[in-house]
């Protein structure tokens, strides 16, 4: 380690949130004048641990230094004024305000008596993108910049208040290739200047491009830390998600019957690409891939619910009319989508009336809904789900996640579908209910349903699919069967790097 | 990408920019419609401009709107909402009167400033309950609307305080004019000028506008949400106390009633002054422009023979104007936006003559 402190030092640090703990060992260790990257699964605490230093949020415990200097942050205020800059995956620009105002909101160059000096604010943004190299106008409303110049703003902010460390958390996600070249650019100058950057990706192909050091988490805690020359690429997925698969998954193991969703060169320009595969009855079919990579945005054009330029949906053999939510119902499609707060529940509403929300129509006889068919209805799922609840006219938001699930998962099947799509069925799922919530689905698939589940958590979807489809920046990647899956392959597939 | 092209903006075109802008800007639309209308009643019946009369009730008439417009902007600006102003006017109106009778000789400046502390201290319920409690602004001011006019009711029951028992001086302020502006016009454009300084000037004040545009961004950006929003509700309720000093010295009595449905004039004169309801932009100088034109609508058409019902959809259809409007211009920028975005990705690199153009 070099003479002078680090930059900064994360030692054993811990968050949990309530009985769930997200980072349970963080360690991070970056030098003046490197950039250093840091790796991991989706869920694996960089984020949490990149809010920690942000000062979002407060450690439970652990070590927190800046150069040297034990720190303990309150608020963004507080690890701003210390020469912390982090841009987040998000860019959280102000719409209504200028350019140059973002960057300077809230330090704005003073003139005398307290008024904000608005020509030196915009010269001095002015030259900061002259040093960037950038033609940004600082008196336009930062209202409906590319992401990469609001990204550019944000660094334009960082270099303002004069960072000495820069966090990155996925900056290059919506990217073109010339933006992310701009943008390395930038962050190698700050390297040079001395400033200490943190660079989370899941590319590895840039991790190796641009950084010199490389930081493995896993469930929450430190795994590596090595020079980029050090590791290759196998080692670091290796890393990533060497754990035992196989223990929590009972597996049937049915055969498949014939085609009940039939997905073929399906396009939606910009989203993704020539997507075909096909799922047959008492088949559970997993699609893998990373965040953002364009999963659930084929769930949501198969099911209807945006259009797509090209290509078709057969269920059961028959097309369906694209863009027809309805249309998919009646043919036999069910979408259990990612938010079930937001889109598969209404929380103020009983448990009853949510599950028989989409059958409503077909429970009525002469368009009133006889007094007690709901109830009968919603009843039989429950029993069958094992719906824990005291009553069924109790509203779902006072039911715990697993449970909220499982009403998800009986409203659509009281539909009685021919096939089923899974949205991150366990996100925000305690350990024990994710299990129940497994069983169930190859339960049905076992039944003769067609399950098709999308899961960013890479065990889930070794652990239940029968068959993998890995897919990354909108095309299908790799088509691996259940004996040939292994994490290694999916990881490599989803960050682009089809294994030889 | 030319280094230049980056800096040049900021000098060359300046003045024209300030120009345009000033053309643009929904404050310069407002005040012409303003004018308009003015003239054009004038045309009908010249007194109502040109007559001693007509030029003092021009400009008195708007000015206890135009106090409350620019504290409500304050508030709107942060993505909130007092609804509780008519209240709290009615209120330290009733403290004023109150005073002068309990107090035989108290200055004037001492009841002024005592009613500004009244209302500020309802203002701090207000805010107290927004910032701390996280219940939207429209609920809880909603609600103490109703619990400060019952305070009202109750401390004065059905008496109401006569010109006889106020001083002869405080009266008098209310119509009083210096070289020919009244004293009231006087005071609400003092409100104005500090209030349009601080918001152009002053980091909190731009900070404000931030909170409004993006909540969750500003508690990213470590902003001090609260402190800010329990302010703007404070300086509401301050400004609507200072107006409740104004009304009671304008009419010479008060009752309990004073004030009542007063909010929900003001956000319309917020509204039509271009402020953008759901926060983020807006002015001071527009929302005191919108009260001076609702006022203004309001007290033309009947000179201009326009029957009673239709007085009212006029004020109506402004509002709704304004809103649509808003929302017009909203989606059109938004759509321009896009096709930029569109144009940029689509020609490789390119993202700087683009924004040039759009600029």
């Amino acid at each position: 380690m070099a003479a002078s402190s680090p930059t900064l030092r994360l030692e054993g640090v811990r968050k949990s949130f309530g009985p769930v703990v997200a980072v349970r060992d963080g360690r991070l260790v970056v030098d003046p004048g490197s950039i250093h990257a840091l790796v991991g699964e989706n869920g694996a605490g960089k984020s949490t641990l990149v809010k920690i230093v942000a000062g979002m949020y407060r450690r439970d415990a652990g070590e927190l230094a800046l150069a040297g200097e034990p720190v303990d942050f309150r608020s963004t205020a507080q690890s701003r004024a210390a020469g912390v800059a982090v841009i987040y995956q998000e860019p959280t620009l102000f719409g209504d305000l200028t350019v140059a105002e973002n960057i300077y909101l809230g330090r704005e160059p003073l003139r005398p008596g307290r008024r904000i000096d608005r020509a030196a604010m915009r010269r001095e943004a002015a030259r900061i993108f002259e040093r960037l190299g950038v033609a940004l106008d600082p008196d336009r409303r930062a209202e409906g910049l590319s992401i990469a110049d609001q990204q550019i703003v944000e660094i334009a902010k960082a270099i303002s208040i004069d960072a000495r460390l820069l966090v990155m958390d996925e900056p290059t996600a919506a990217l073109s290739g010339v933006e992310v070249d701009r943008l390395f650019a930038v962050a190698r100058a700050l390297r040079d200047g001395g400033c200490a950057v943190v660079f989370i990706s899941h590319r590895f192909d840039e991790v190796f491009a641009l950084c010199d050091t490389v930081t493995v988490m896993r469930d929450g805690a430190w795994v590596s830390t090595d020079p980029v020359d050090a590791v290759g690429v196998d080692e670091l997925v290796a890393r990533m998600v060497g754990r035992d698969v196989e223990a929590m998954y009972p597996h049937p193991g049915s055969a498949p019957g014939e085609a009940a969703l039939e997905v073929d060169g399906l396009t939606r320009t910009g989203v993704f690409h020539d997507v075909s595969f096909e799922v047959r009855s008492g088949e559970i079919v997993g699609l893998a891939g990373l965040v953002g990579a364009g999963r659930s945005e084929i769930a949501r054009a198969v099911f209807g619910v945006d259009r797509y330029d090209a290509g078709s949906v057969r269920v059961g053999g028959r097309r369906l009319r694209p863009g027809d939510p309805r249309a998919a119902v009646a043919a036999g499609l069910a979408l259990v989508p990612e938010d079930r707060r937001s889109q598969g529940l209404v929380t103020s509403s009983s448990v009853a009336r949510n599950v028989t929300s989409v059958v409503r129509q077909r429970l009525a006889r002469f368009g009133l809904l006889p007094p007690g068919r709901e109830d009968e209805v919603a009843g039989r799922w429950a029993t069958r789900l094992e719906v824990r609840t005291s009553a069924l006219d109790m509203p779902a938001a006072t039911m715990s996640g697993g449970n909220q699930q499982k009403v998800v998962l009986a409203k659509w099947l009281a539909t009685e579908p021919r096939v089923l799509v899974v949205d991150e069925p366990t996100r925000g799922i305690d350990v024990g209910t994710k299990a129940e919530v497994h069983r169930l689905l190859a339960e049905l698939a076992a039944s003769g349903l067609a399950v098709l589940v999308i899961s960013s958590e890479l065990h889930e979807v070794l652990g239940l699919a029968d068959r993998v489809l890995v897919v990354c920046e909108g095309r299908i990647t790799a088509r691996l069967d259940r004996s040939e899956a292994t994490a290694e392959r999916v990881m490599h597939a989803a960050t682009h790097r089809v294994p030889a | 990408m030319s280094a230049q092209a980056a800096t040049t903006p900021g000098r060359t075109s300046r003045t024209s920019r300030t120009l345009r802008g000033a053309l643009r800007r929904r404050e310069a639309a407002i005040a012409l419609v303003l004018v308009l209308v003015v003239v054009g009643t004038a045309l009908v019946q010249p007194s109502f401009l040109l007559s001693g009369g007509g030029w003092r009730d021009l400009l008195l008439t708007p000015a206890i709107l135009a106090v409350l417009a620019v504290g409500q902007a304050m508030v709107v600006f942060t993505r909130n909402i007092d609804l509780s102003v008519g209240s709290v006017l009615g209120f330290t109106a009733y403290v004023t009167g109150s005073l002068f009778v309990a107090v035989p000789g108290i200055p004037v400046v001492a009841v002024t400033l005592a009613a500004v502390a009244v209302g500020a201290l309802l203002g701090l319920v207000n805010g107290a309950l927004v910032a701390f409690a996280r219940v939207p602004s429209l609920v809880i001011t909603l609600g103490t609307l109703y619990v400060y006019r019952g305070l009202v009711l109750t401390w004065a029951g059905s008496d109401r305080i006569d010109a006889g028992e106020m001083p002869r001086s405080f009266l008098a302020l209310g119509t009083r004019q210096v070289l020919t502006v009244p004293v009231l016009t006087i005071v609400a454009a003092v409100v104005l000028a500090v209030a349009a300084y601080y918001m152009t000037t002053s980091r909190s004040g731009r900070q404000l506008y931030a909170i409004g545009s993006d909540p969750e961004a500003a508690d990213v950006a470590g902003l001090p949400v609260r402190r800010r929003v329990l302010t703007v509700f404070v300086v509401s309720g301050a400004l609507a106390g200072l107006a409740g000093v104004m009304f009671a010295a304008r009419y010479g009595s008060v009752s309990s009633a004073a004030g009542t449905g007063l909010e929900l004039q003001v956000v319309g004169a917020v509204v039509v002054g271009g402020v953008a309801i759901f926060g983020g932009s807006g002015t001071v100088a527009g929302a005191a422009i919108g009260a001076m034109l609702l006022v203004t609508i309001n007290r033309a058409l009947p000179v201009v023979g326009i029957p009673d019902f239709w007085q009212r959809a006029v004020v109506g259809v402004l509002i709704l104007g304004a809103i649509i409007l808003d929302r017009v211009l909203a989606v059109r920028r938004s759509r321009r936006l896009a096709e930029t975005r569109e144009a940029e990705s689509s020609g490789a690199g390119a993202d700087d003559v683009e924004h040039r153009g759009s600029a």
